[in-house]
């Protein structure tokens, strides 16, 4: 059985000892305590088991499962401990160690097959080196030899982690270790010795703009709201992250709910509210229910409720879960997806910080955004406004995804050069192929190529070359990828989450969908008059883009043709082969694609032949067949099915 | 009305209009799906028209209107899983299924779902049957996917 090892600090240890004692140090007994609920320093050897959603999906339940079976069965004692994501999904699932006077060291890849090799390995000292990913640096505990440091792998060393500083470290169903951690100090140093005002100056000085994609300097949007009159406010946290490629909000929720929730009630008393909402998709079950135990816990403690600690301040945190619409990330529309109605954007102003939820001013702030704030107030605004480059702070938490071998959630100062994001902490693309594009921000976002990849990734660079920083997604495509259909599942998605209120995003998103469907489809039977209309689709292109830009009521439809606009300016010579050449080079349209069959290969097998839905291959059995062009629709079965490779793609 | 939806709905006493898509997730929750008694009846409590609460469900990807199947099948269609050919597989579980997402098959077996990204970008593409992922996935690897459930069944 599991003991838990840690010296039994409860609730009003923690309550007096620490959130109540503002002095800038701990006495040095109530320190040492703080370093066992860390686990710093452990009595039994502990197993941490990631058991975020991207570990769980990589099958951590089962090494989950494994442990315990592993413990009990040979009657060890020692704890196990569900940690959050470390944000290094491609060596998911990982397991970290530590046993006692050693330093915490992290396996990965391990599979419920491989964790009794690791486990048998490390408990009689014995260290599995060629499973190990790296060691943390501990000073009170004894490093393991020939393991590098966690901090000096290519993955981590550009990050700066401040939001992701207890990812994977701590127990995200603790509120203890939280505590331990630093946290919900700075909430009560904040009730209790600054005015709303105040807190609104201090988060402007620190230079922190929204990280939903805006980039508004958050400070300012709090003091509007807070500057109305009136008799409620509300504050909404916007965590309805559904871009396709970023789960970076979803990470930060299972990972440390805790820093969210404070970083929502420092903001909500900063515009002097009592009410906060948090809109969660409601896929995300994990997060649901880890916010739930997190609001739980700060209940218990105090955190939340009425009159918090005697300062006059009230508080109440409600979830909502948002049922799936990508709109619902404009503010507006959210403020009308919680009133109950269809998730439809309304035109501003009035800006919600005036007029918002129930027509009474609302802020809304993004999750990373509201993350950032506790560690603002515990290190100061200067501290904040020191990281970053001159044209932005702090850090930004990027997804990076796609053809890349360092797949992960990474935090990095804004204005990091995106080409060192890619080749040093993602290492590239793998199996030596060639890099073609990245694309940043999901479907409101742009390419970069090779050419201006060494942009510094933060929001006027990004602007400067088209691109629209968004959520933080990082897709990398290889010369595998085609440019042309990457934006034409990005016009699929747009024309189907458009709500349908204005006419330019309804319309006209599925006119340009239309105009790629028509150039990636091949013409059989074409007349032409549908010749024609595929020229004048393709002429028309950027002029649609731009009246849809101009006149669109939201972000949505407004940036909806940045994706199109963007490939029109870097990859001019892969729609030229698309519309004049009819080919895709990179063979991922599949309609556009030419087999024929290598006459010294074929040897008349037939195979092929009735396989085709098109009836396009003809011959006679065992000689060599033909794919007659014109008929030929390019599915690719003959491909598949021929035993002697005498197919091939033109 | 059914004792499940009267608990769900005494659970919202106010009964105001910001609470229908609290209760309307409750109920997708409890049966898997919006029935039209169960639309009718939310209405009535609420002092809405169906037409209203229809309106509303169908704008939301959330919520569905057919019960779900035994197996139900949610795929990936995120930007990093369709790099890696997640369309092909959509094809491949349209034409294996016959039934579109959204949509569950003649005999209730099996449901389809289009989720916007599950998170799981290095396994990409993926699909999760109930509970159990099915990462990597090339076309050719569908239809054994989907026999072995069939087969599972029988």
């Amino acid at each position: 059985m599991s003991v838990k090892t840690h010296v039994p600090i409860d609730k009003d240890f923690l309550i007096s000892n620490v959130l109540l004692n503002q002095s800038s140090e701990l006495p040095a007994e109530v320190q040492k305590a703080m370093k066992f609920v860390r686990r710093e320093k452990v009595k039994y050897p502990v197993v941490f088991i990631g058991t975020g959603s991207c570990g769980l999906i990589s099958g951590a339940g089962d090494t989950l499962d494994e442990a315990k079976k592993y413990l009990s069965d040979r009657n060890i004692r020692a704890e196990i401990v569900e940690t959050g994501c470390t944000g290094f999904c491609s060596m998911e699932p990982l397991v970290e160690v530590q046993l006692p006077g050693r330093a915490r060291v992290a396996f990965k890849h391990v599979t419920a097959e491989k964790l009794p090799f690791i486990l048998d390995g490390m408990f009689n000292s014995m260290l599995p080196g060629d499973h190990a990913l790296g060691q943390y640096k501990n000073p009170s505990s004894e490093k393991w030899k020939d393991i590098p440091f966690i901090e000096e792998l290519p993955f981590f060393s550009l990050q700066h982690r401040n939001l992701m500083k207890n990812w994977g470290r701590i127990n995200p169903a603790s509120i203890e270790e939280y505590i331990a951690s630093g946290g919900y100090r700075p909430y009560i140093k904040t009730i209790r010795n600054y005015t709303h005002e105040e807190v609104c100056d201090i988060v402007e000085k620190s230079g922190l703009q929204g990280r939903g994609g805006g980039g508004f300097l958050t400070g300012k949007k709090w003091k509007v709201a807070h500057a109305v009159i009136a008799d409620q406010r509300y504050l909404l946290c916007n965590a309805d992250e559904s871009d396709p490629g970023g789960f970076a909000n979803r990470a930060m929720i299972e990972s440390d709910p805790h820093r969210l929730l404070e970083g929502v009630i420092i903001a909500a008393y900063a515009i002097g509210t009592s009410k906060a909402y948090i809109y969660i998709r409601n896929d995300y079950k994990t997060a649901i229910r880890r916010l739930e135990e997190a609001i739980d816990q700060a209940r218990q403690y105090g955190l939340l409720g009425h009159n918090v600690y005697d300062s006059g301040f009230n508080i109440d945190v409600i979830l909502r879960k948002g049922p799936g619409a990508f709109v619902c990330g404009e503010e507006t529309a959210m403020i009308s997806s919680i009133e109950g109605k269809r998730g439809m954007p309304r035109p501003k102003p009035p800006y919600p910080a005036v007029y918002g939820l129930f027509g009474k001013p609302t802020v809304v702030n993004n999750v990373e955004t509201l993350s950032n704030i506790p560690a603002i107030f515990e290190n100061g605004p200067d501290w904040f406004n020191a990281i970053g480059n001159a044209s932005a702070r702090g850090t930004k938490i990027l997804v990076l995804s796609g053809k890349i071998v360092n797949h992960g959630i990474i935090e990095v100062p804004l204005g990091t050069k995106v080409k060192d994001l890619i080749f040093v902490t993602g290492q590239g693309v793998p199996e030596n192929k060639r890099f073609k594009a990245v694309q940043i921000g999901g479907p409101s976002g742009g390419f970069l190529t090779l050419e201006n990849i060494d942009v510094s990734y933060d929001f006027d660079s990004l602007s400067s070359e088209g691109v629209y920083m968004g959520s933080g997604g990082m897709v990398v495509l290889d010369q595998d990828s085609c440019i042309i259909d990457t934006v034409k599942y990005f016009m699929d998605f747009i024309q189907r989450e458009s709500c349908g209120k204005c006419i330019p995003c309804r319309e006209g998103t599925r006119r340009m969908l239309e105009v790629y469907e028509n150039i990636t489809k091949r013409p059989v039977d074409e007349n032409r008059h549908n010749t024609l209309e595929r020229f004048k689709g393709v002429m028309q292109l950027e002029n649609l883009a731009g009246v849809i830009k101009d006149t669109s009521l939201c972000g949505l439809g407004q940036k909806a043709p940045n994706p199109v606009l963007s490939s029109l300016r870097y990859f001019r010579g892969d729609y030229e082969e698309h519309i004049f050449d009819r080919k895709c080079d990179a063979g991922v349209c599949k309609e556009l694609r030419l087999f024929y069959i290598d006459v010294d290969k074929c040897t008349g097998c037939t195979v092929c032949a009735p396989k085709c839905p098109a009836s396009a291959i003809i011959g006679t059995k065992r000689h060599p067949f033909f794919i007659v062009e014109e008929k030929c629709t390019g599915c690719g079965i003959c491909y598949e099915v021929c035993k002697f490779n005498a197919i091939s793609v033109k | 009305m059914d004792k499940r939806t009267s608990a769900i709905l005494a659970k919202y006493p106010r009964g105001h209009r910001d609470c229908l898509i609290p209760i309307l997730q409750d109920i997708q929750e409890q049966y898997g799906f919006l029935s039209e008694t169960s639309v009718t009846e939310v209405g009535l409590y609420l002092n809405l028209p169906s037409s209203k609460i229809y309106g509303l469900a169908t704008f939301y990807n959330q919520f569905r209107f057919e019960a779900r199947g035994q197996f139900h099948v949610r795929f990936c269609h995120g930007t990093s899983c369709h790099v890696s050919g997640a369309f092909d597989i959509i094809r491949e579980l349209e034409k294996k299924l016959h039934i579109k997402p959204g949509q569950t098959t003649r005999d209730g077996m099996f449901s389809l779902e289009l989720v916007a990204c599950m998170g799981a970008c290095h396994l990409a593409p993926l699909i999760q049957v109930n509970e159990v992922y099915h990462t990597k996935l090339t076309s050719n690897d569908i239809k054994e996917i989907i026999d072995s459930y069939i087969q599972g069944e029988e």
